[in-house]
Parts: structure tokens; sequence; C-alpha cells
């Protein structure tokens, strides 16, 4: 019984790893190795795919831009959607289930319904190829997601704290500000979570609405394979760092990870 | 809780309203437009009806596509809930393991989607890759670019190995949610762990679990960069699911009537699917 409750998650998380080892492997052989046969460690180690990548300005820059509008997205999304989240668990008001399904059914658009019109609607106010643009366009998805994570952390929260700051002369303000969103940092520190995870991994609408200023380094990937040949040590390298930003992110809110994706509702 | 009534609630959700009504209304209006409407590419449009509709909903291709898109659906719903379930059930509760297996699990979900779809890609070439020359050696004929049956096993295995951990982590939060005493109790009792795990953990989960089944719905079936990465909807026409079909005719064919009908049906069924999911998760809450 003992061995079987660990044989079970170690099992599944070397399952997780192998793909990424994959990965990681190759993007230390060089393209003729790879191509040449099959071997499971590199067998001439080279670190040039990387050098490539962090000496070329194509490369390097689709990570900033790609930084840049996940983080632009993050702090649009977080920031518009405490207030609400605040009105969702604290008040009633006139139609407040229906926005509130409404929001989410955003969630569940497809983003290939979206992305043609996306392109349309950003290009009329001038917005294609910015970080602006790829930042609004996400809120689309990640906005509603804030909101229904934080509703759930704010209704743990009792409304004692709220009246009993009202009578010590608060104003709204100042107790959002002051009291309040302090009291559910650990909600706000996984909303920002989910909304850099969505943005992040999100390439459609990305790639649909930049071409070259903005361009997310996704796409710079997807670019590559097909015009400069089948570079497959340059591709693994720029795929392995991709992985990076994410897991410095879990790592920072791997305490209250189990209870964000719970939204909060546990 | 019990809420107080009070209009002015409006203003702090105002934000969010403009945010996102700029972005879902104009874009569903343009698709709601096309939809109706017959172009002949000099920016002129001419009032069509429910021509495209029509058209879409008597295309063998898009039933195809649709059927496609169910049964990839509903096959990694069977596999990745049972199977999240079951690896939650059994990862340790307390002790630093927690955070390790925590942070490993999640390590999938924070990969671009394009990158998961290249990763697989390499991972699954029958010659050069570790799991296509593993099956290989081992006397399966496997090349998931050249046979249909290899191309979904391979694209249903890359989405049990993306997601799964999305119904671990949440099977795991309404676990450990549990109190002790629970447990003991049923301990007392002589309870079996399947009448525990029947009885108990079932119950209690109930609610995580929905948003699981909601989640992972939703997004495998607005799924699209992976696939494409992976196998771009072959070999032939067998992989591809309904966003990649409405990509193609979207962007790669400029049929904008056809694909707006297309884009409108498809949100639709979403939609209504996961209407019903919310108002059953929101009965259960309010008893």
């Amino acid at each position: 019984m003992r061995i079987s409750k660990w044989l079970v998650p170690t099992l599944y998380i070397l399952f997780l790893m192998l793909p990424i080892y994959w990965l990681v492997s190759m993007s230390f052989k060089t393209t003729n190795e790879i191509l040449g046969g099959f071997s499971l460690f590199p067998q001439n180690f080279t670190t040039e795919n990387y050098a490539k990548i962090f000496t070329d300005p194509t490369w390097y820059w689709g990570y900033f831009n790609s930084l840049a509008y996940v983080s632009l997205n993050t702090l649009i999304s977080v920031a518009a959607a405490l207030p609400a989240a605040y009105a969702f668990s604290r008040y009633r008001f006139l139609g407040d289930k229906h926005l509130f399904f409404w929001l989410l059914t955003n969630r569940m658009a497809p983003a290939a319904v979206f992305a043609l019109p996306f392109l349309q609607l950003y290009s009329s106010i001038g917005l294609f190829d910015t970080y602006l643009a790829v930042a609004l366009a996400h809120t689309l998805f990640n906005v509603p997601l804030a909101v229904w994570i934080l509703e759930g952390f704010m209704s743990g929260v009792p409304k004692e704290l709220d009246e009993t700051a009202y009578v010590d002369g608060h104003s709204f303000p100042s107790f959002f500000l002051k009291i309040f969103l302090p009291t559910i940092a650990a909600g706000i520190g996984v909303a920002i979570f989910f909304c850099f995870m969505f943005s992040w991994v999100e390439l459609l609408l990305a790639k649909t609405l930049t071409s070259v200023e903005a361009k997310p380094i996704a796409a710079v990937m997807t670019r590559t394979s097909s015009t400069s040949g089948y570079e497959l040590g340059l591709l693994a390298a720029a795929g392995s760092l991709t992985i990076i930003p994410g897991a410095i992110v879990i790592w920072f809110v791997r305490n209250y990870i189990a209870k964000g994706f719970a939204l909060g509702r546990v | 809780m019990n809420k107080t009534v009070n209009q002015k609630a409006w203003f702090l959700v105002l934000p969010v309203v403009i945010l996102v009504a700029f972005n879902a209304l104009i874009p569903l209006m343009t698709v709601v437009n096309y939809s109706v409407q017959e172009t002949f590419g000099d920016n002129t449009f001419f009032w069509s009806g429910v021509r495209w509709f029509e058209q879409i909903l008597q295309s063998d291709r898009f039933w195809a596509s649709l059927g496609r898109q169910l049964f990839f659906t509903f096959t990694i719903l069977l596999i990745e809930v049972p199977l999240g379930v079951a690896i939650a059930l059994t990862m340790p509760k307390k002790g630093p393991w927690v955070s390790v297996c925590l942070v490993l699990m999640a390590l999938p979900l924070l990969i671009p989607y394009n990158v998961v779809g290249a990763m697989w890609n390499i991972f699954a070439l029958p010659d050069i890759g570790l799991l296509g020359k593993l099956l290989n050696s081992i006397g399966f004929d496997y090349n998931y670019t050249r046979q249909t049956g290899d191309a979904w096993f391979t694209l249903i295995l890359m989405d049990v190995w993306h997601w799964t951990s999305l119904v671990v982590l949440l099977a795991y939060a309404g676990l450990v949610s549990i109190p002790d005493a629970y447990f003991q109790a049923a301990k007392i009792d002589g309870a079996s762990s399947w009448k525990i795990f029947r009885f108990i953990q079932l119950p209690k989960m109930k609610r995580v679990l929905t948003i699981a089944i909601l989640l992972r719905f939703m997004d495998s079936f607005n799924i699209y960069t992976e696939p494409v990465v992976l196998t771009g909807g072959g070999p032939g026409n067998s992989t591809t699911l309904l966003s990649i079909d409405l990509v193609k005719i979207a962007l790669g064919q400029f049929d904008l009537g056809p694909a707006a009908a297309m884009s409108l049906v498809y949100f639709l069924i979403i939609l209504l699917t996961s209407w019903i999911f919310y108002t059953l998760m929101m009965r259960n809450e309010e008893q």
C-alpha cells in the first residue's frame, strides 16, 4: 500500500518530464546530430543554439515582446477585476448574476472565432502590432478569470472587516487600498499567476495582432521553422527558454497553487 | 454570505464591463454582420440572410469537424478526469514533497501552446523522437504523420500530458480541504477505502470537479495551436478539429460569410453546454 502510494505520482511526474527532457536534451545537440540519428544524450554537447538566440535580436526581442504584453495584460486585468470582484462578493445589484455569467462566457469564447474581427478592430484604431493590442485582446479571457478567482477569495473574508473599517472612519478607497487588498494578498497573487499563465501560453491572438514590432517569441519560433529550413536544435533551445518564466512564476505561488486552481472556493 | 442590495456597485464593475464589452461585443457584432452578408471583396456587402447558416449546417465538412471535435473532447474528459482524481488521491498530503509534486505537475500548464505542440512533434518523431523510436523498437508500426490512428493516439496523449495536471490540482485542492475528523470517524466505523472515497472524498470534490470538467470542456473545444503544430490537422483531414477548420476557412480562404456563420454555431454550442454546467454548479452551491 505504501509503495503504491508513491508509485502513481512518481510515474506520473516521470511521464510529464520525459517530453521536456527530450526538448532540453535536443537543445544541446547540433542540428546534424539530431537529424543524423537517435541518441538519448547529446553526443557533442553544444551551447551554440543558445548563443544564437542570445545574440540575434529577432530572437531575444521575441522574449521581451512576450514578457511586455503579458505583464501589461496582467496589470490591466487584475486592476480592473479587483473592484468588480469586490462588488460581486459584497453586493446584490440589478443584473448581477447575468453579468457574471456574461463575463464567464468570454472565457469560453474560442480565440479562433475572434481572430479576424480582432485584427480588423485593432487595425482600425491604430493599435495593430503594439503591446497594448495584445494585452487588451487577452483581457477578453483574463478579466473574467481574474474576477472569478478574486471573487472566490473575497467571499472568504468576513464582512465584519468592512464594517469595522467604516466605523473607524475609513472611506471606501482608503479601506479598499489599505486594509482590504493586503488581506486578500494571496488571492491577488493567484490571480496574477493565472493571468500571466493564460496570456503567456496563448498564441493565436498574439500572432494575429502583431507583425514585427511586438512579435511574441512563440511566433518567432513558427517563422523560423518555415523559412530557414528545419533547425530543430534552435527550435528546441527557444522552446526550452519559454519554460523558464512559467517555472519561476509557479515557484513563487507554490503554496497557494492548489487553492488557486480551485478558484479560492475550497 | 448575505449580500446587501446596492445599485452603486455598478460603478465598481464598470471598468470590467467596458473592457470586456469593447473586446467581446464589437468583434461579435462583426461576426454577426459577416454571417448574414455576401461580399465580392471590394468592401461592398449584400444582405444574404441565413444562407451561410444553411450552407454550413448542410455541409458534410462541418459535421465531420464537429464529430471529430466531440470525439476528441469526450475522449480526453473520460481519460483526464478519472486519471486526475486517481493521482490526486495518491499524492502526499503533508511534508516537503507536496510543493515539489505541485510545482512539477503544474509545469506543463505554463508552456506556450505551440511549444507544447513542437515538443510533442519532436518527441514523437518515429525515427529520431524518444516516443516514436521507443514504440517502433518494441514492435509497433508507429508513424503519426502518416497513419490516422497514430495521429489520434499522439494528439490525445499530448492533451493528457498537457492538462491532466489541472484536474489533479483541482481534485487535490478539494481533498486537502476535508477535515481529518472525517477520516477518523470513518476508521472507527470500519469503512473500506472505497466507501471513504464514495461517501466522503467524492462529495467533497464535487464542486472542484465541476470546475475541472467545465474548464476542460471549454478549453478542449477551443483547442487550436497544439494540434496545428503537432499534426497540422492531418494526415489528410483526420485530425482537423472545429477551430482548425474555422481558421482554414476564415484566414486561409477568406470566406468571411461561411466562417462567420460557423463561428456563431460553434460559439453557441460552447455557450449552451457551459450554461448547463454553470447552472448545475450554482444550484449545488446554493444548497
